[in-house]
């Protein structure tokens, strides 16, 4: 199996280990992960305007590199999962949208959303299948109580992203089931850590990600997992002190496949 | 209706008809940044629908909305709360000298590990 690969700005600085591990891990499981050549950053946060044109383009730009090498795009970091998820379906579906990026692009064939956006979760659980990446674990997490931690943006909005059930999801859960973990379930696993306030007001991230630590540990986490680099941020100021521990979830995969 | 052309462009740019409001309040009852806002989701549609758009552009609220499209998912009359407080902040930072972060800021706020993630967010949706 082989994929494009958007890894994002911050995959290939910060969060090297959500990167590193993505890419051991696919290979491990058959699943070739291609980087695309000069992709551009994805700008982070879906534009949600409708006249935001300009901020959509370099997310049409990796999806029209993607639809001409007749691959599918795997992203890994949840941010840029959801901006070129988003962008995709306008392009799709929003004519104003899709006109006015197409006039300013000028591809040799118009866009219009044909290539198909999958998170690197989405490949375990669809393509690999979730029973085959069990079979694989040679050391498995056993007994380790681990809550995942969706946040918003694999989830939300659902009716573009339907990546799982926004209320109330399992593809995480059902992952660390896969790796010899014991998922804890808890309220907030599906709420904002603070996100970008994260910038100016630091009350905002501590009151969430501190509400989402204390509730995952109340309900017997001893560990969360992420797919977000700003929720790892997020998630660490408040874990310290905690004893909590937080990680990307190809950094548990690798840990059970033994390639760390 | 006082500024008919600014709620018209408003209107546009969110993309969504604050029209189809039931008033149910669950946007705002789901918002995960409530507390900290002067006005809440519920109150950027009414206040759009009403032509009211002065208070909002002079409100902290426009940078305290999370983009986190819980408002979006659980409203069940798919009125996207989000799209109306992103427009109205977008009529604001939109205008010149509004920019809300500047890059002169930045060195002052980086630490160890900020992500390059949250600086291209906070642009996004603090500056044009």
């Amino acid at each position: 199996m082989e994929f494009l690969y958007y890894p994002g700005c911050t995959l290939k600085n910060k969060a090297k280990d959500l990167d590193l591990y993505a890419r051991r891990t696919a290979e491990a499981l058959g699943v070739t992960l291609t980087e695309l050549p000069e992709w551009q950053c994805c700008g982070g946060v879906y534009p949600l305007g409708r006249d935001e044109i300009a901020t959509k383009l370099s997310s049409v730009r990796n999806l029209i590199a993607a639809r001409d090498a007749g691959r599918d795009l795997v992203t890994v970091c949840a941010a840029c999962h959801n901006v070129v998820k988003q962008v995709n379906h306008d392009m799709a579906t929003d004519d104003y949208i899709r006109t006015r990026v197409n006039n300013y692009l000028q591809p040799e064939t118009p866009y219009e959303g044909e290539t198909q956006v999958l998170h690197l979760l989405e490949v375990l659980r669809d393509k690999v299948g979730f029973d085959a990446i069990r079979e694989k674990v040679v050391k498995p997490l056993t007994g380790r109580k681990i809550g995942a931690y969706y946040g918003c943006l694999l989830l939300r909005p659902s009716k573009v992203l339907a990546f799982d059930d926004p209320e109330n999801p399992t593809i995480i859960e059902d992952f660390l089931r896969a790796l010899g973990a014991e998922p804890v379930i808890y309220a907030q696993r599906n709420e904002c850590c603070g996100a970008y306030a994260a910038i100016e007001n630091e009350n905002v991230p501590k009151k969430r990600a501190g509400a989402v630590l204390s509730n995952a540990k109340a309900n017997g986490a001893e560990e969360l997992v992420t797919a977000c680099p700003l929720c790892m941020y997020n998630l660490k100021k408040q874990a310290d002190g905690t004893g909590v521990k937080v990680t990307y979830f190809t950094e548990l995969l690798a840990e059970a496949l033994d390639i760390r | 209706m006082e500024n008919n052309n600014l709620r018209e462009q408003i209107l546009f740019t969110a993309n969504a008809d604050p029209k189809k409001c039931m008033k149910c309040g669950k946007c705002s009852g789901a918002c995960p940044n409530y507390d900290e806002m002067e006005y809440h989701p519920h109150q950027f549609v009414s206040m759009v629908q009403n032509g009211d758009i002065e208070p909002l552009l002079k409100s902290e609220s426009l940078y305290l909305c999370l983009t986190c499209m819980v408002c979006v998912e659980r409203c069940p009359r798919n009125v996207q709360p989000a799209r109306f407080i992103e427009a109205v902040r977008l009529a604001k930072i939109r205008q010149q000298g509004e920019n809300r972060l500047t890059p002169q800021q930045i060195p002052a706020k980086i630490e160890e590990d900020t992500p390059q993630q949250l600086l291209v967010s906070a642009f996004r949706k603090y500056t044009k």
